[in-house]
């Protein structure tokens, strides 16, 4: 394939459409806007649907109506909208209807600074929604990788049969660069797990193995309930104690099992690290920087880019050296995701957050000053 | 139109039975006549989509053997959207309260409306919220007392028939549970419209509304939607004092217009030329 010059948000877009993502439903908001423009334009192309929908409680109850329905459905926003979706987020998380919602964030809180980046619902999109539900996000730092993660997002939502959220940032959203993207036939696509026994012996909220009962979409003759109340394996309500643990245990059991796939993270120059800076999104770009100049004036740092934010990918620190004495947590929030890296490291090494929340970018000086503790940036260390 | 007895044929049995509704609620009686229409009009169960919002009106789904979205509050309606335009093969029935569809729902039933896309919209109207425990809701008459309105409302209530006609639905009625077989005629209708149907059924709830304003029993409640109640074609007669207090009943809009499914096949060929 030829290299292009993309937007992340365009390249959202073609990851999505190479998936077969075929519903949109979504409402206009910026940063995001370019994504639902695109998807109105190429959907009816490829027999897919776009709806513009009268606001983002809307876009996300027709998204999960739809997917019920057989689509391969998502939509896009930002954060005031991400706030509007989260009351059927958690319906998607209960009836199990698999979409992706992308966040492209932006400053908050509150209406905050549209056209600014921030990463400031990385929390929210854990806890966003009420009740002990499972999530899953993540969060890409190139275009390609915005392609890559839109098409990994689709088929963890078809496979785990679960809301996933992609937590762009407005820097990676309207980032420009050049990308040679794959070739249609080689992306991999993850399509739901039908029943096929015959509608009578269907049981659609049975548990098994995976965790993941068999989905049947409306309309193919498998007639069934799907309601937000707790329900039995019949689909029914129920307040029965043995089938209230028995669904609730199982939302988060069938994702726990695919902790290992799920928990997506990489290693940069940590081999012999005694320093390690985690991170995720656009400051994974600066962070990368600041360990070459680094390491060039002889510090051993090294990375860790947190592409899975939720569930936490704890596997990343399980097997990390006790070389590494120091981990800073660069973030455009107050310090959201350093909480989870203090936990995961349970006492064993010093971490420290270094955050910026001035509607910039974290630059790879910030990140190298704050290290060096010389202060004096708009990044703050603590 | 031809009655069909079987109405069990439509209704889930396995741990769905009795009903979550008091004795005296009309809901039942809304239910019936939409099995009836359904069963009448001969429509394939398989192709069948009910979806229902909260509030008692949102149990519906629950009992009946079709492909059923029990939602979120408020929201069946933009669910349904999502159903209909992702499947257009599906009728689609959308069961809302008055609350659920005119309060917290509001926005969603407008647009709706506007977008004229093809489904019937039920508003169960027992002019109360009556699962929550009777509270005022945005069809609670001025004068009525509720929960929250210990010492009369003081809102004026919205005329939901209006409102639809307004936004744009292409057909539009009102019956009540008390003329059950006009019911099921005016259901038979608005499922055939190839559009966004409304149909407002009054129904009593005794147990809390009727309680509240000492409005009597279960029999006493129907009854008084009879005398209450004038026909369209009647009240074309009467003076705005006469239908003061009275509730008009019957079909006030039948107008077809392009529908949004159908709508979106233009989309898709003019894209496809692009």
């Amino acid at each position: 394939m030829e290299a292009k010059l993309l937007m992340g948000n365009e390249a959202c877009c073609e990851g999505a459409l190479a998936v077969g993502v075929d519903f949109f439903g979504g409402y206009p908001i910026t940063p995001s806007n370019e994504i639902g423009e695109i998807m109105s334009r190429r959907l009816p192309k490829v027999g897919g649907r776009f709806i513009q929908m009268e606001d983002e409680i809307g876009s996300m109850a027709c998204i999960v109506g739809a997917s019920i329905a057989g689509r391969k459905t998502m939509t896009a926003t930002s954060g005031p909208g991400f706030s509007l979706m989260q009351e059927n987020l958690g319906f998607a998380a209960m009836a199990e209807a698999p979409c992706v919602i992308v966040n492209v964030m932006r400053g908050g809180p509150s209406t905050g600074m549209p056209t600014l980046p921030s990463q400031g619902d990385v929390q929210q999109a854990r806890w966003g929604t009420h009740g002990d539900h499972p999530i899953i996000a993540l969060t890409p730092s190139t275009v390609r990788e915005v392609f890559d993660l839109t098409v990994t997002s689709v088929n963890f939502a078809e496979k785990y049969r679960t809301p996933v959220v992609l937590l762009m940032d407005e820097v990676i959203g309207h980032l420009r660069e050049k990308v040679v993207l794959p070739q249609k036939e080689s992306v991999e696509v993850v399509n739901r797990a039908k029943p096929t026994c015959p509608p009578e012996w269907y049981r659609p909220f049975e548990d098994n193995k995976s965790g993941v009962p068999l989905m049947a979409p409306f309309g193919e003759g498998y007639r069934y309930h799907v309601t937000g109340l707790t329900h039995d394996e019949m689909g029914f309500p129920t307040t029965k104690k043995d089938e209230v643990d028995a669904l609730n245990q199982r939302l988060h059991r069938k994702i726990r099992q695919g902790f290992e796939e799920i928990m997506i993270h990489e290693s940069f120059l940590m081999e012999d690290a005694t320093t390690a800076i985690v991170t995720y999104g656009c400051v994974v770009r600066s962070a990368k920087t600041a360990v070459l100049e680094m390491r060039q004036e002889g510090k051993k740092v090294g990375l860790i880019k947190l592409t899975t934010l939720w569930p936490f990918p704890r596997i990343a620190f399980e097997n990390l050296s006790d070389q590494v004495e120091e981990i800073f947590v660069p973030e455009m929030n107050m310090g959201q995701l350093y909480r989870e890296v203090v936990r995961v490291n349970h006492g064993k090494r010093v971490v420290r957050k270094i955050s910026k929340v001035d509607g910039e970018m974290i630059s790879p000086e910030d990140i190298m000053r704050a290290i060096k503790r010389e202060g004096g940036s708009g990044a703050k260390v603590y | 139109m031809q009655k069909s007895i079987d109405v069990y044929a439509y209704l889930r049995h396995e741990k769905k039975f009795p009903l979550i509704w008091c004795a005296g609620c009309g809901n039942g009686i809304i239910l019936g006549s939409i099995i009836r229409a359904v069963d009448g009009l001969g429509l394939d169960k398989n192709l069948v989509s009910m979806v229902s919002g909260i509030g008692c009106s949102g149990r519906t789904s629950t009992y009946v053997d079709f492909n059923t979205l029990h939602t979120t509050h408020g929201r069946a309606l933009a669910f349904a959207t999502g159903v209909k335009f992702g499947r257009p093969e599906l009728t689609t029935l959308v069961v809302m309260g008055d609350g659920d569809c005119l309060s917290i729902g509001g926005n969603h039933f407008i647009h709706a409306a506007r977008r004229n896309i093809d489904m019937t919209a039920f508003i169960f109207n027992n002019n109360i919220y009556g699962m929550t425990g009777g509270q005022v809701s945005p069809t609670t008459p001025e004068g009525m007392i509720a929960s929250t309105a210990s010492y009369g409302n003081r809102e004026p209530n919205f005329d939901a028939c209006k409102l639809a006609v307004a936004a744009g639905a292409s057909f539009v009625a009102r019956g009540t549970t008390y003329e059950a077989d006009s019911l099921d005629e005016i259901i038979a209708l608005a499922i055939q419209n190839k559009g966004f149907s409304v149909v407002e059924v009054m129904t009593p709830c005794p147990t809390i509304y009727g309680r509240y304003n000492r409005l009597g029993n279960a029999v006493k409640m129907l009854r008084m939607q009879l005398e209450d109640t004038v026909t369209v074609e009647e009240a074309a007669g009467m003076s705005p004092e006469e239908l003061k207090d009275k509730v008009v009943t019957g079909v006030f809009h039948d107008a077809p217009r392009p529908e949004l499914c159908e709508e979106y096949e233009l989309v898709i060929e003019t894209a496809l030329k692009k």
